[in-house]
């Protein structure tokens, strides 16, 4: 199963090393992951997207992450209401006529055009991964280039919705 | 003329080098004893110990894994961190197996490794290697100096973390320039680690929980770890374990925390464990584990493991409740503060008179055996006169195999932090240096170390420090002119493919002895052995004892891999 779980840590050398290195030991596959540093200065705040096998499994990995000294609170988020983002510039090969095409298609997505070029154009679109898996199928067909993937970042909602209504909310389920 | 040289080398009082820092530290933790070797990147610390004449005994072993081995043999029986240091590059890697072994059995060690200097770091620079990338995986946690003025907090913390909590190994890596480079100021401010505060007091509620499952029990069992060791709990067991008569079996670590000799207690269990001990995790209704992580050797396959038992787990790290046995009663806690707890909650004990009849009669019925033809000398005889010779109150330390496994069936330990061995990590090459680290922490006390005649060929250059130091280690080579356990296996699992295990050639130990000048004898019946151990024991010196073991000889009873706990083979017929 796919759980989304946020580590905040102090932001130390080598503790970035540590929290990958122990999932690689404990082989949790990492889907993505991203870091960056919060409101506090000094702690930073990473975004793991993993596939764990149960719940046996997931316990160990919120576990052995808890023990590292540098991490101060593991969250899994994957069963709360949540916020979940990611960013991702996708390089589509394109020449005058097909620009305008392009365009129209992404503006549903509400993804931006923020280079051009002779031969190609960059596009960027933030949304759930599933929106941005979608709109690169999208694009796939004019022949893309490079993609760059922040990974997923998120955190729970301010209103956290009573339990029976959760998996309406819940974004993995 | 020492002196004078020495008044030479002294900074001015004021000024000191990141190096005094260190030491002034390592002194404020009340490091009595460091194990080490000079090099390189650690010139300006080793200089630092030597204006600080006499504030350390200072170990110089002939290896580096001799001296981390050592100090986990010190923090075992001192029950305080061993400190190590050694230098950049080869120095800090010839430790990796000795950090290893110390993060899988849960021994307290500062390890302070030099480090080339931070204007050439990252240039393959002359000995250098990533100790930080090194060291992650087998660390509780590791530090790399940024500057002098962060020291001694960095120090204060690596050994507040090394110590608490479930105890592990914590490496410095200190850069060259920050040793030697003048400090004029120091942060001694307290440290606060936020994302480290170990649970060591049990939620009641869940002891509650665990005094009902007892109430209700009629086939209780504890299993202890050296969990109960390491939170000094071994008094309180006993007095619960006695007031309302429930047998303990122990894991390997895990000897020594409960009396061997008392009637209650039912051997080890686990892969080479008792017949009763094993029998009772398979049948037990209630299997209380206090401070031992289910380790695969103690479990067998997992799914006969006590699989008719309420699993109630005490342990001080809650990565270890339920990572490889379901549990119904976690309870994080210090094994002693549970205890404690557990002994005000319980009125009641469980009625379980015919599970102590069960027990007592499998104890009576299929005790550990072996053939003992006293012309031959057999190990398991070797390993049972020791214990009786040494009155059970010595130190005893192993490496890994046939040797490890007898004396944990039969040196019977008293009481705790006697037992030195290496279980996790399975280390050949630990037993002799451990000893010695053993015995600068105990110097009165009578130290043996029971190696195998593979192992102490791995560390065997730590004779140089007996004889250097006239420390009184007894050394007993369980020789069998095999790598044992291997050559079992093969025997059994590999049709008797001897694959590279039996070692024909090997040096004459007592002419290696005594060209360390240190005794040495061949022992080659039980009557020689007999008539000598008493004088051994008795010497004020160290003494090491070839004895030569039938190679056959196999442990038993033995549960095949992926067996279960209850399918063992070689119990007494």
């Amino acid at each position: 199963m796919k759980r989304i779980i946020t580590a905040v840590v102090q932001n130390r050398s080598g503790v970035l090393n540590r929290v990958t290195g122990l999932m690689h030991k404990r082989q949790f596959n990492i889907e993505s992951i991203s870091v960056g540093r919060t409101e506090t200065e000094g702690i930073s705040k990473m975004t793991f997207v993993v596939h764990v096998e149960d719940h046996q499994k997931l316990e160990q990995l919120t576990k052995q992450l808890n023990k590292q000294i540098d991490v101060l609170k593991v969250t899994d988020l994957s069963d709360k209401a949540i916020v979940a983002r990611e960013l991702a510039l996708i390089k589509v090969v394109s020449n005058a006529h097909h620009r305008s095409e392009i365009q129209g298609m992404i503006e549903p997505f509400r993804a931006s055009i923020i280079d051009v070029s002779k031969d190609s154009l960059s596009i960027q679109v933030t949304g759930k991964p599933d929106k941005i898996e979608a709109l690169i199928d999208l694009l796939r067909p004019y022949g893309i280039k490079d993609i760059a993937r922040t990974g997923l970042t998120a955190f729970a909602r301010g209103h956290q919705p009573q339990v029976a209504e959760m998996t309406t909310y819940s974004l993995l389920k | 003329m020492k002196v004078d040289t020495k008044l030479n080398t002294k900074p001015e009082a004021a000024v000191k080098t990141g190096a005094d820092i260190l030491v002034e530290s390592l002194l404020e933790q009340k490091v009595e004893t460091i194990f080490g070797y000079p090099g390189g990147a650690v010139l300006p610390i080793y200089d630092a110990l030597y204006r600080s004449d006499g504030d350390f005994e200072h170990i110089l072993t002939r290896h580096e894994q001799g001296a981390i081995h050592a100090a986990e043999g010190y923090a075992r029986v001192a029950g305080k961190p061993g400190v190590v240091i050694a230098t950049s590059g080869p120095g800090a890697t010839n430790l990796v197996t000795g950090i290893a072994d110390a993060m899988m059995d849960s021994l307290p060690l500062v390890v302070i490794t030099g480090q080339v200097a931070t204007s050439v770091t990252g240039t393959d620079a002359f000995q250098e290697a990533d100790v930080m990338g090194i060291t992650t995986p087998i660390t509780k946690h590791n530090y790399q100096v940024q500057s002098s003025y962060e020291l001694p907090k960095v120090i204060k913390e690596a050994f507040h973390i090394a110590s608490t909590g479930r105890p592990g190994p914590v490496v410095v890596d200190i850069p060259k320039d920050i040793s030697a480079n003048l400090c004029t100021e120091t942060d001694q401010s307290a440290f606060h680690l936020p994302g480290y505060q170990p649970t060591i007091k049990p939620n009641p509620l869940q002891i509650k929980k665990l005094t009902e499952a007892i109430k209700k029990s009629k086939k209780p069992l504890i299993l202890t770890g050296a969990g109960v060791i390491h939170g000094h709990a071994s008094d309180i067991l006993l007095e619960i374990a006695e007031e309302y008569s429930m047998p303990v079996t122990s894991t390997l670590l895990g000897l020594g925390a409960f009396p061997g000799q008392h009637d209650l207690f039912l051997g080890m269990a686990g892969m080479h464990g008792t017949y009763t001990a094993n029998m009772a995790i398979a049948e037990c209704d209630l299997l209380i584990n206090i401070g031992a992580r289910f380790d695969d050797r103690l479990t067998g396959n997992l799914n006969y493991f006590a699989k008719n038992a309420t699993v109630a787990h005490v342990d001080i790290d809650p990565a270890e409740i339920g990572k490889n046995v379901p549990t119904d009663i976690p309870i994080v806690s210090d094994s002693k503060a549970a205890l404690a707890e557990l002994k005000k909650q319980l009125k009641e004990g469980p009625d379980h008179s015919e599970w102590m009849d069960q027990l007592n009669q499998n104890k009576m019925a299929y005790p550990l055996w072996y053939n003992n033809p006293p012309e031959e000398m057999v190990p398991q005889w070797l390993m049972k006169s020791l214990y009786h010779a040494t009155r059970g109150e010595a130190i005893v330390t192993t490496d890994v195999g046939q040797h490890q496994m007898w004396a944990a069936q039969y040196y019977s330990f008293g009481r705790p932090n006697r037992w030195v061995t290496s279980g996790g990590l399975g280390t050949m090459g630990f037993g002799f240096p451990a000893a010695i680290g053993a015995q600068l922490a105990k110097p009165e006390d009578p130290v043996v170390a029971v190696v195998g005649d593979g192992g102490f060929q791995m560390t065997l250059q730590e004779l140089s420090v007996l004889q250097e130091r006239g420390l009184p280690v007894k050394i007993i080579i369980v020789n069998n002119g095999a790598l044992g356990m291997v050559r079992q296996w093969q025997e059994a699992f590999y049709d008797k493919r001897y694959s590279e295990s039996i070692v024909g050639v090997q040096p004459d130990f007592v002419k290696l002895a005594e060209s360390y000048n240190i005794r040495g004898m061949k022992i080659e019946t039980q009557q020689e052995f007999t008539d000598i151990i008493h004088e051994v024991m008795a010497y004020d010196g160290p003494v090491l004892m070839d004895c030569r073991v039938l190679q056959q000889e196999n442990v038993y009873p033995m549960i095949a891999p992926g067996k279960g706990i209850h399918e063992m083979v070689g119990v007494k017929p």
